[in-house]
């Protein structure tokens, strides 16, 4: 989950790290009051959580109180990547010599932390990794020991900083190193991180991301700064389609048959989970063919909740077949989701051996599942037939519709 | 008595069906609630909307004298579940 803008640099005050004194409103007149408080120019940014705000003009230079009240005005009417502003930040234009990156991020195939620093900040760190390797240290630690001061040093000094700016730099790097293993952040970056003229170093703008699933071990974190229980801050609303997939794997206990993302293919995907269906989306677009859904399913959903996702993937305008696959099953029942698949085809009256591309969930119970797709005269693969080659098997079945 | 879904069939002898005892231990037994009783707690009844989601655990068989519970593979050319 996101944080926005405001909310990061709360965070990383409370981590200890300078901040600048900024103030935020949704409010124009209480913009102009935060401005007369600053005392000199101000950056009104709107706070929203997509990308791109300078471009979209949601970021305004203000050089007295009016100015900023007007610009914060205009900001908090402009939508930016179809998102109403959640308000607007002022902040004051610091006088900077020097601009920094320091950023934390999980590196999901290390399973640890990242630390990235960078003496070149402002801009993308993946450009400056690009045109300036050398300005780009990253340094691993373990979320489970405590994070030395020297592994801050390692990082800096590596990009050869030196001096008063490598001991200065020290503890904001230690500091958002642990506030990012406190939060059980993805991603904790401090980017702008600036250096003044007197030396001192200040947060100018702060990027932060929680796991999802980590949000009820800091409901008093997220209760202070306002987040509310039912907010998903996902990069969009949920289409409809997206919410009846939330209400089918509701309305039952058993197992998992939802997480649904829409998608304009005509291959509806009935895939599982977790790792198998990321791997089997991209399996089916290496193969050229256009998912119209992604979605989870696992953990042995009931006939019925296997039915209900399957008939919604199957009523989705414009998809033409479905394609049933999963990795190998240990806790789901091939026979139950092999029922389930059917019987959405049936009820919506279609054939299951037209309608299903393929079914590809070798596991648990596979003899009885088997059974029931000869049955229905679906085609099938055991566990001797890979993924990838499932994949494929299930694009060239819908290229042969799309070309009839 | 005899319940047909689209892949699960399950038949009772109408004498077990009428035990009210039996009635309660099958509903008890049956981990997808195919069996029930009667709202009144006498006779036994088969829920016919949670047939399709057997799951083949016997435990009904167990549970009643022998071959007085019949769960029928519709699928599988009407094979009965030993
Ligand atoms: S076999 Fe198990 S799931 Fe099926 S009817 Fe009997 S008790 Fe219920």
């Amino acid at each position: 989950m996101r944080f926005f803008e405001y909310e990061a640099r709360e965070i990383v005050k409370r981590a200890g790290i300078p901040v600048t004194d900024y103030g935020f409103t949704t409010n124009p007149a209480q913009a102009r009051e935060i401005a007369q408080r600053i005392g000199g120019p101000t950056v009104i940014k709107s706070q929203v959580l997509s990308g791109g705000r300078m471009k979209a003009g949601g970021v305004k230079f203000a050089d007295d109180p009016q100015q900023a009240e007007a610009h914060a005005r205009e900001i908090l009417a402009l939508e930016i990547g179809g998102q109403e502003p959640r308000g607007v930040l002022v902040d004051p234009r610091a006088d900077v010599e020097q601009e920094y990156y320091a950023g934390v991020v999980w590196d999901g195939t290390r399973k640890q932390p990242v630390m990235i620093f960078s003496p070149v900040g402002g801009i993308d760190i993946e450009q400056v990794a690009e045109e300036q390797p050398e300005k780009v240290s990253r340094r691993h630690f373990s979320n489970i020991l405590p994070f030395s001061d020297f592994q801050a040093k390692e990082a800096i000094a590596a990009t050869g900083v030196s001096g008063s700016a490598l001991t200065r730099l020290t503890p904001i790097l230690t500091r958002l190193a642990k506030l990012f293993v406190e939060n059980d952040m993805t991603l904790a970056e401090i980017n702008p991180l600036g250096r003044l003229a007197d030396g001192s170093f200040i947060a100018l703008d702060a990027h932060m991301e929680i796991e999802n699933e980590a949000r009820g071990r800091h409901k008093r974190l997220l209760a202070e700064l306002g987040v509310g229980e039912q907010e998903t801050r996902q990069a969009r609303e949920p289409t409809p389609f997206e919410i009846a997939g939330e209400q089918i794997d509701a309305s039952d206990h058993r197992g998992v048959a939802g997480n649904v993302t829409e998608f304009d293919g005509n291959l509806g995907l009935v895939i599982g989970a977790g790792g198998g269906s990321l791997t089997l989306f991209d399996a089916v677009r290496a193969h050229g063919g256009r998912p119209a859904n992604y979605c989870e399913i696992g953990g042995n959903p009931s006939v019925a909740k296997a039915c209900g996702l399957a008939k919604l993937v199957l009523s989705k305008p414009g998809v033409e077949r479905i394609a049933v696959m999963m990795s190998i099953v240990s806790n789901t029942r091939v026979d139950i989701v092999a029922r389930g698949v059917i019987k959405a085809c049936l009820e919506l009256g279609h054939d299951p051996a037209e309608k299903i591309a393929i079914f590809r969930i070798p596991g648990a119970w596979e003899e009885e599942g088997f059974k029931i797709l000869e049955r229905y005269g679906v085609e099938y693969a055991d566990r001797s037939v890979s993924l990838n080659k499932a994949a494929r098997r299930a694009v060239e079945k819908i290229e042969g519709v799309a070309a009839r | 008595m005899r319940s047909d879904g689209l892949f699960i069939a399950v038949e009772v002898d109408d004498q077990v069906a009428d035990d009210a005892a039996l009635a309660a231990t099958l509903a008890e037994a049956c981990p997808v609630d195919i069996f029930a009783q009667t709202s009144d707690g006498g006779a036994l009844e088969i829920v016919q909307q949670n047939l399709d989601e057997c799951v083949l655990c016997r435990l009904c068989l167990d549970a009643a004298p022998e071959g007085a519970v019949r769960v029928i593979k519709l699928y599988d050319e009407g094979a009965v579940l030993v």
